[in-house]
């Protein structure tokens, strides 16, 4: 067993017109056991930038709170928010710092740019990034999602048509997935607002 | 002398709440090669003097103006060797930032971290304040910038300013000549005449250094024929 799947987990982000939407599952399981329903594993970073972390679910929080402190200490420092981009490359810089002791998480990051073009990339969990301009997976569930977004995708979406097609991809991968599930959170993230909207999916 | 006794600490203040050491530093930069640094509304120009202490010396070995990044350079007035370790400093801080989030620095970030080694060298034990002050010149996301700091480590960002010899005079003439529409090429004429001013002997490209950084984000020193042209065009 891998330590990757011991809380299972399901993650996915996609790119749309001038937005982006990235979505998970709301279980923590240990193995096969379901102890929690209501996990966050997306955090926000600041209005215009997301990112979601899976695999091991203690790591998935302490990384969560290394980066916070990081994004806060360059908030004041600098006087303005992160680049989607650039913050890609602090949390790779991160995880590449212990390499050889990694934190078990591959984020994924979702972003709108100065300009509100998106940002999307994931990276594992030694931080090799990878970009993308459609959509990318991660978690136990990653490989229904690579099937589910390659089929439900089409480029350059509206929000609400965005919503729906990372929902219907995240709760037909969860379905195949035994540890990730019991519900879903999407948000969809627009130059001016947040749609933030849980999803009720198989509770077994 | 009142002073002396406070004199050799540094980090003790005489009864007058000076901090001598660094007065005396300030005053090494005033003996100083004059430099000096115009912030126009599309890049910013420093320059310098370049007065050498015999014929002899190969001119061309004797570079006053350095890159610490691409878009950033800078010109000293005060001690040659000092201003070497403040530079080598600024650019490991410069590739620090860059490693951790693959973007250039920005000039602010920058000199905040070149004047808190500065700083540093006022409060430490063992170490004597440096005896430069620096002109930073940078162009990025937030425009041109040019920012002065000095031996105590205060830093401020000015439009025109001027550090060594001859500062006041040469202060005078910028705030006669500055004007908040000048483009790159005019500040570079207006450096050079502001250089002219305080300037012993003839001038030319070889005992004068320019640098300049415009929307293209690239710092450049210009060599002494591009100077000789610039030269020639205020003449």
């Amino acid at each position: 067993m891998s330590i990757f799947t011991y809380n299972g987990s399901a993650l996915v982000a996609m790119v749309g017109k001038e937005c982006f939407a990235i979505a998970s599952d709301r279980r923590l399981g240990v193995q096969f056991q379901t102890i929690a329903t209501d996990f966050q594993r997306i955090f926000k970073v600041h209005d215009k930038l997301y990112i979601g972390l899976s695999g091991l679910a203690s790591d998935v929080q302490t990384l969560q709170q290394r980066l916070q402190f990081r994004h806060k200490l360059y908030q004041l420092r600098e006087e303005r928010d992160m680049r989607p981009e650039t913050f890609a490359h602090l949390v790779s810089a991160m995880l590449y710092e212990k390499r050889f002791g990694p934190y078990f998480c591959q984020p994924v990051i979702g972003g709108l740019d100065r300009d509100d073009k998106p940002f999307i990339c994931t990276m594992d969990s030694i931080g090799a990034i990878e970009h993308s301009k459609d959509f990318v997976v991660s978690g136990t569930a990653s490989e229904s999602l690579y099937g589910a977004c390659e089929s439900m995708f089409k480029p350059e979406m509206d929000p609400e048509e965005l919503f729906e097609t990372i929902s219907q991809a995240l709760l037909a991968s969860v379905d195949r997935d035994c540890l990730s599930g019991w519900g879903g959170i999407v948000y969809v993230v627009t130059p001016d607002q947040v749609i933030t909207r849980t999803l009720k999916g198989r509770m077994d | 002398m009142g002073d002396s006794q406070y004199s050799f600490s540094l980090t003790t203040f005489s009864p007058s709440g000076k901090l001598v050491q660094i007065e005396y530093a300030l005053m090494a930069v005033a003996a100083g090669q004059t430099s000096l640094g115009i912030k126009a509304s599309n890049g910013v120009v420093i320059a310098t003097e370049k007065k050498l202490p015999s014929i002899l010396v190969d001119e061309t070995s004797v570079r006053k103006i350095q890159l610490i990044t691409p878009n950033i350079g800078v010109v000293y007035s005060g001690m040659g060797p000092d201003s070497r370790v403040l530079v080598r400093k600024s650019r490991k801080q410069a590739q620090q930032y860059y490693r951790l989030y693959k973007e250039h620095i920005p000039v602010s970030q920058l000199v905040r971290e070149t004047a808190a080694v500065m700083q540093e060298f006022t409060q430490s034990g063992g170490v004597r304040p440096f005896g430069v002050s620096l002109l930073i010149a940078g162009f990025d996301d937030d425009g041109p910038h040019l920012y002065q700091v000095d031996p105590s480590g205060s830093y401020f960002s000015w439009k025109a300013s001027a550090i060594g010899k001859n500062v006041s005079n040469a202060e005078t003439f910028l705030e006669k000549r500055y004007t908040d529409d000048m483009e790159l090429e005019d500040a570079v004429h207006t450096a050079i005449l502001t250089l002219k001013e305080g300037f012993e002997g003839q001038i030319s490209g070889k005992n004068i250094e320019i640098g300049i950084v415009g929307p293209d984000r690239k710092f450049k020193v210009l060599t002494p024929a591009e100077v000789d042209d610039y030269l020639a065009e205020v003449e």
